[in-house]
């Protein structure tokens, strides 16, 4: 058997760590600064670029694609060359894939504090950069699909089997949730509507936790506890097993996002069931990452990168528990909506994303620059620091969920309910501080790996191309392997009909779809009408603005909710919304039904509340939105938008697109006359009329006789 | 709702994808050894044979 000698291109997971410390300092920095917004609203939120709505899903983009993406990318290049006995397929492809992605990430630092956004969560980039990212996905699964077609070890190791599902799934999920209608470069709409765009949304928020936070981060836990540890992981069996259970499960588990939504019962029932079944292959894999030390806890005592994993796998024991629980309606009924989520996600953000992530880059950095690492000292500092970080920032806000969601469904012996939504926030505050903290910790420990990690590489040099040998596959396995199983299926009818026809309900899906969903927004309610051009323009504001991470516009059907907000929400309320708006946290409270009922106010109200709501409402944490006043509307583009939304099915009469701005103007010297009577003077032609207009619309169609 | 039909259709697909290499995976040996790939792995590091023996590729 003759040894073939080879290189790994060590000079590509260089760049990606490279790139994952700086982004996740980066990503976790304006964490830190929206959470302090929260503090000091009036100090903090910079407006517009850097009000807290633009600067949350910059946060969520930087630490989910920055700092994990580049996390992953680092990895996969790392183990998947040593695992397969070869090198990457093709450097240039590893160079695009970089450069690519790294491009992407500052193309989505520059255009979310813009207000250019889709305000569809995690999915906020327009379409531009959903189509690079499409593109460079596809470079990254060619670079690795060709790797392994030339791999030289037979067998595919368990971790690449959770890389091969992430390229999969992630290529789909993207797909479909991004389907949408340009009017010009910087703005799109959803091609779907209301009910069924959240569920789109829902179905790609839960499964990119599923497909890029998770599995991608679980083969790399399978090859690098294993090698940080020195002994093979506990089980395979059930590292195979933890595998083929997770992904078959996690696609249907979507919906739970959405319970006691206007989502049809059986929809959220799938959901249920798929999330709870979740914990038996989480939970195997938690288990599985532990006993990985068995007989070896004395080296979790000295070495401060098992210390890292530990954390990391018992942090994802943590959320994959609770996960399937938020996941059952009575306790969804209390989480939901409130800083509990938020608890969750960061267990499962910085306890499990972010401590893997560390205790690689320890452990991987010294070997490919052939040195130690700078200091165990301040990395066992940095251990302290984030350990400590997760627990400041997680206990506050469990808190913080439990009072939020009690003092929310409170009521009077009288009926009535007991606080104010004001009173909900204010009393968030010294929580929301303590959390601020806990970043803090967290942050910093990030900062000294930073400096750590660059004194290990200036102490070092780059192995760039390291030295390997392996033998050759055999011939034979390679016939098996690279032309067998399309052989297999040739030598078969009922196969091959089954793959040609799934490769033709593709191509018909993609030509059918648009029509099937324009077709299925017939209006459920005849009282739902379309917003007028002005409120639309108002909304697609409210849209850029990110008012949706803040403000949810579902109102469950809960009494206390209905008590609060009004009618309960109905999907046929949504048809014409691209895209929905329903959010998934109530920092402020629910505006469903804001311009209707007992929550309608004047539009002066809404005036100066928007000019310092801080003014109006003593203790409120939004932002000052007086930039609205000085803003001109662009109604330049009101007949492209009518336009679009006839695309889209919206019932807009033939020929309306060009007398919209008429239409336009007319509503808005109503409202600009309205506020003049208060003293207000302000011209009609600017932003804060219109957003004024859509306010006003909310929720009122339904009481129209 | 025609979006649920598509979401299911979609994940079905995904689902069948994943089926399809698992049959493959089990059919052409993937798994038939559960236990040396978890061993194996450990062992890349070193550069162990001598030059003289390998074939420049």
């Amino acid at each position: 058997m003759q040894l073939e000698s080879f290189q790994y291109d060590n000079k590509t997971v260089r760049n990606f760590a490279i790139a994952t410390i700086i982004w996740g300092v980066v990503g976790m920095t304006v964490g830190l600064w929206v959470a302090l917004q929260l503090v000091f609203p009036t100090v903090l939120n910079l407006q517009p670029y850097f009000n807290f709505g633009r600067l949350r899903p910059l946060h969520t983009n930087a630490v989910i694609f920055a700092f994990v993406g580049n996390g992953i990318f680092m990895g996969v290049y790392y183990s998947l060359q040593r695992l397969l006995k070869t090198r990457m397929y093709s450097d240039t492809l590893s160079k695009i894939h970089f450069w690519g992605w790294q491009l992407i990430i500052v193309a989505a630092a520059i255009t979310l504090p813009l207000g250019i956004s889709t305000a569809k969560e995690y999915a906020e980039l327009e379409w531009p950069i959903d189509i690079a990212i499409t593109v460079i996905w596809v470079v990254f699964g060619w670079n690795m699909f060709a790797t392994i077609i030339k791999r030289r070890e037979r067998h595919l190791y368990v971790a690449i089997w959770f890389y091969i599902a992430t390229f999969v799934t992630v290529a789909v999920l993207h797909l479909v949730n991004s389907f949408e209608l340009p009017i010009s470069l910087f703005k799109s709409y959803s091609w779907y509507a209301g009910v069924q765009d959240a569920l789109v949304q829902w179905w790609y928020g839960h499964n990119a936790v599923a497909f890029f936070l998770t599995t991608p981060y679980l083969g790399l836990m399978y090859y690098f506890m294993p090698k940080a540890a020195n002994r093979p992981v506990f089980s395979y069996k059930l590292s195979i097993i933890h595998f083929w259970a997770l992904i078959f499960l996690y696609i249907w588990a979507g919906p739970h996002h959405l319970l006691y939504t206007a989502l049809p019962n059986w929809a959220q029932s799938i959901g249920i069931v798929f999330s709870f079944m979740l914990i038996f292959p989480s939970w195997g894999g938690m288990i599985n990452g532990l006993l990985t030390l068995r007989g070896a806890w004395d080296k979790v005592r000295e070495d401060v990168i098992l210390k890292f994993m530990v954390v990391a796998v018992t942090a994802y024991g943590m959320s994959t528990f609770e996960g399937p629980m938020l996941s059952l309606k009575s306790i969804n009924a209390v989480a939901h909506f409130t800083d509990w989520i938020i608890a969750h996600v960061h267990v499962g953000g910085l306890g499990w994303n972010g401590m893997l992530t560390f205790g690689i880059l320890y452990w991987l950095i010294p070997r490919i620059y052939k040195t130690e690492l700078y200091s165990k000292k301040l990395a066992n500092v940095h251990f302290w620091l984030a350990t400590l970080g997760i627990l400041f920032y997680a206990i506050p806000m469990y808190w913080a969920g439990f009072q939020q969601a009690s003092m929310w469904k409170q009521f009077t012996e009288s009926g009535q309910l007991k606080y104010q939504f004001l009173e909900t926030v204010t009393y968030m505050a010294p929580f929301y501080a303590m959390r601020a903290l806990g970043g803090v910790l967290y942050l910093s420990g990030a900062i000294i790996a930073l400096v750590n990690i660059f004194k290990t590489i200036g102490q070092g040099t780059l192995v760039a191309n390291e030295e390997a040998e392996a033998p050759a596959l055999e011939k034979e396995y390679t016939k098996h392997t690279g032309e067998h199983w399309h052989r297999w299926i040739e030598r078969k009818p009922t196969p091959l009909l089954i793959m040609s026809l799934i490769v033709i309900l593709i191509g018909g899906m993609v030509e059918i779809i648009p029509t099937f969903l324009v077709k299925s927004n017939i209006p459920t309610i005849a009282s739902v009408k379309p917003y007028t051009p002005l409120e639309l323009q108002g909304r697609d504001i409210y849209v850029r603005e990110g008012c949706y991470t803040c403000h949810s516009q579902m109102i469950r059907p809960f009494r206390s909710e209905t008590e609060r907000y009004g009618e309960y929400s109905k999907a046929g309320e949504f048809v014409y919304d691209h895209p929905f708006q329903w959010g998934s946290k109530r920092t402020g409270p629910d505006l469903a039904r804001e311009g209707s009922g007992n929550l309608k106010k004047s539009n002066t109200w809404h005036f100066n509340h928007l000019e310092e709501p801080s003014a109006i409402s003593t203790g409120s944490v939004m932002p000052s939105y007086a930039f609205l006043i000085e803003h001109d509307l662009d109604t330049a583009t009101t007949p492209l938008k009518i336009n679009a939304m006839r695309t889209l099915g919206v019932p807009y009469d033939e020929g309306f697109a060009p007398k919209a701005n008429a239409a336009l103007m007319v509503q808005a010297k109503e409202i600009a006359a309205s506020l003049k009577k208060d003293g207000i003077e302000v011209p009609a032609n600017k932003e804060i009329i219109a957003v004024i207009a859509y306010l006003q619309r909310l929720g009122t169609d339904i009481n129209k006789k | 709702m025609s979006v649920l039909i598509i979401l299911i259709i979609v994940s079905v697909f995904v689902a069948g994808g994943f089926l399809i290499a698992f049959l493959w995976s089990v059919k052409s040996g993937q798994m038939d050894d559960d236990y040396t790939p978890s061993v194996r792995m450990l062992f890349d590091d070193e550069l162990k044979s001598n030059k003289a023996a390998s074939v420049k590729k």
